[in-house]
């Protein structure tokens, strides 16, 4: 509608019209037809919804101009990142699969080995890449990739679903219980200015099975660079996911995210978001609860500084009674950095008994930082519980004092009670390698 | 050791302390007791550094030091303790990580060198020994979910860590069961040395029971309108504050 005056002159995502022909054009004979279809609804959306801009509501923080106004290439394939790479940036020593990715695309070589699909038995854990999974013949990749992410509404998912082509797709089988995490590694290479990854995650818990998932995106380079990811998670009956996002990219690094999941009943989701990095970072969490009986934690920590922009939106939605979820995030800001967070939750009229909770504390370090939070609580159900409670500000002087009457320096009192703060989220990963690494990340940050 | 001179604060515009004189020497206990609002609280929280009170006369000298003058962690390094009445919730912060760092800060000051991980934790666990101390609080953040008791007797425990020379201990027996009060009194008496001395202040003679000061200050209306020994705590427990608070209306006496 604001567009209608413009539609004879260029508009920003022209260019991205245009790259998607090409793409399509080389894709052809072999991709599926199915995917075919769907990159093509997902660009037919993008070409109506358009790059957001602030007039929009659920942009209204959030100007991302600068990606609109950018003309990116879509990576292609000859950024190089060698062992040595993986190894300096990931998490070290976490057990299990890795399956790694170097500009959107799956590396076989930087990968666990035992990763050939066709050894896989139908019992076990499934870790494979998007591009081989939508050209096998599994039914549920073709059924659940792109049903739950809202691409006809999400600009960035539309994008992203425009350009679906590699990924990560772990799926759980039924009663299937993971020992030991699975680590997706996306890494930019970040070597040549205004490249783009859409990177796809599909992630399947089957009924009653577990699964940790780790989702790592970091660069090497610090070029201009763009991800605009999507991470479906779909939870069967009685299963349980935990999944832990942690955006470690460069402050040249645009960072757009969408985190859907869907949950049956009795199924228990912990997410993470660790947003450290990056110059403008959006991260959508949608969650669907579409089950009785289930849990639904989202934990959150963002440290913005120098210019970074930094918002979280978080969506639950309460479809059925007797379900709770629950809400931690926090956010540090220094410098002249932007951070922003919407917290909805929804509660449709037969989700009685529903015991929703949602914090949302952010530290202002300097005069220049600002922060924008914003409970939405829609509740259409007579008999819930739904807290929220929101907080911007300083470091507690009573905690401060405590510190100082037992001979501990001002400004050391400061630094461990802004390590603690950040390390209250951080504790929560249960993952301890991934933990025990960012807890030491905070600790250089700000205790050193 | 500790001399107050015509010690005078406000906070807020509000005259809370108008002419405090207290001596304390090394090895002694004295009890400061008085009714609500008296005070009390308020001449710990100005030992021990908190900003908000404004000093409006008056002297501290701590072993011939202008007390005043020092920030909150110089008086804790040179041996001065608050056992808080409320002790603060401080989540993320480890139990074991904040004792270390603070009782480093204390050593430092002192010239001895850090403790290592094994003679601290040997030091920690015979400290908490006395205090009867679960020492799972060890890896809990400082104070959460802590019961009233629990904080009260981490205090203490605190203070076995830290071995300061004056020890305040404000309103420590509030909120305590008869059982927690008899360790915590045990752990405070234990700690007594002939270098050291303490600071003890309570609203009712409970505590005195088990910590017996050499003397016992009344407070009213921000200053002390008097002093004695031990049985001056019987005689408030049993008469009230009214018989010296109102000038001696009611009983005659002044």
């Amino acid at each position: 509608m604001v567009e209608a005056t413009t539609k004879s002159t260029a508009r920003p995502h022209d260019p991205v019209l245009a790259s998607f022909e090409e793409f399509d054009r080389a894709g052809q004979g072999s991709t599926p037809s199915w995917l075919q279809a769907l990159r093509k609804g997902g660009i037919a959306h993008f070409a109506e919804l358009g790059f957001p801009t602030t007039k929009h509501e659920e942009w209204r923080f959030t100007n991302v101009a600068p990606i609109a106004r950018t003309t990116w290439t879509l990576a292609d394939g000859t950024g190089k990142a060698s062992e040595k790479d993986v190894l300096t940036n990931i998490f070290p020593d976490v057990p299990g699969k890795r399956i790694v990715f170097v500009d959107g695309r799956f590396s076989k070589e930087l990968s666990s080995k035992e990763l050939s699909s066709g050894t896989q038995t139908p019992t076990g854990l499934r870790i494979q890449s998007v591009y081989d999974a939508v050209r096998s013949t599994n039914p549920l990749v073709m059924h659940s990739l792109a049903r739950y992410a809202r691409y006809d509404e999400n600009p960035f998912a539309a994008l992203n679903t425009a350009f679906v082509n590699d990924g990560a797709v772990i799926i759980a089988p039924t009663r299937f219980v993971a020992t030991e995490p699975v680590y997706i590694l996306y890494l930019s290479t970040a070597s040549k200015p205004n490249t783009v990854t859409h990177p796809r995650t599909l992630i399947v818990a089957q009924r009653d099975s577990q699964l940790k998932v780790i989702e790592h995106h970091v660069t090497l380079g610090s070029a201009t660079c763009f991800t605009n990811a999507v991470t479906e998670i779909v939870l069967e009956e009685s299963a349980t996911v935990e999944h832990c996002k942690v955006q470690d990219e460069s402050l040249n690094a645009y960072h757009i995210a969408t985190i859907q999941t869907q949950q049956a009943s009795k199924s228990h989701l912990l997410s993470h978001s660790i947003s450290i990095g990056g110059a403008i970072t959006r991260n959508n969490i949608n969650c669907v609860l579409d089950g009785e009986r289930l849990e639904c934690t989202l934990n959150g920590l963002y440290i913005g500084r120098d210019s970074q922009v930094v918002d979280h939106h978080t969506a639950i939605f309460h479809n059925k009674p007797n379900c709770n979820s629950h809400e931690f995030y926090h956010g540090i800001l220094d410098g002249k950095s932007q951070g922003v967070f919407n917290g909805k939750i929804f509660v449709r009229p037969e989700a009685q008994k529903t015991d929703a909770k949602q914090t949302n504390r952010n530290l202002l370090l300097s005069d220049e930082a600002t922060m924008d939070t914003k409970p939405q609580l829609e509740i259409f159900a007579d008999d819930v519980k739904c807290t929220h409670g929101a907080t911007i500000g300083q470091l507690d002087p009573e905690s401060i004092f405590y510190l100082r009457a037992r001979g501990i320096g001002l400004e050391v009192a400061r630094k461990m009670l802004l390590h603690a703060f950040a390390s209250e989220i951080v504790n929560r990963i249960s993952i301890e390698p991934v933990r025990e690494r960012l807890d030491s990340k905070l600790f250089d940050m700000y205790e050193r | 050791m500790l001399e107050i001179k015509n010690l005078s604060a406000a906070v807020e515009g509000k005259q809370i302390l108008k002419g405090i004189d207290l001596t304390i020497r090394p090895g002694e206990v004295h009890a400061i007791m008085g009714p609500n609002g008296s005070g009390k609280s308020t001449l710990a929280q100005i030992l021990v550094g908190r900003e908000e009170y404004e000093i409006t006369g008056g002297q501290v000298l701590f072993n011939g030091k202008d007390l005043l003058d020092l920030d909150p962690e110089e008086r804790a390094r040179e041996g001065v303790f608050l056992a808080f009445q409320y002790p603060v919730e401080i989540p993320g912060v480890n139990t074991m990580y904040f004792l270390k760092a603070a009782l480093n800060e204390v050593r430092k000051s002192k010239g001895q060198p850090e403790l290592d991980a094994v003679d601290f934790l040997k030091l920690v666990k015979e400290r908490m020994k006395i205090l009867e101390l679960d020492q799972s609080l060890l890896n809990r953040p400082v104070n959460e979910g802590f019961s009233g008791g629990e904080k009260k007797r981490n205090e203490i425990f605190q203070m076995a860590l830290l071995e300061p020379k004056l020890a305040i201990l404000d309103e420590t027996d509030s909120g305590l069961d008869i059982d927690a009060l008899r360790i915590v009194a045990q752990g405070v008496n234990r700690l007594k040395k002939k270098d050291n001395a303490q600071l003890v202040i309570t609203h009712y003679q409970r505590l005195l029971d088990y910590i017996v000061p050499d003397q016992v200050h009344v407070l009213h209306d921000g200053r002390i309108i008097r002093t004695g020994d031990k049985s001056l705590a019987l005689e408030l427990e049993q008469r009230g504050y009214d018989w010296i608070t109102d000038g001696g209306k009611k009983s005659g006496l002044n």
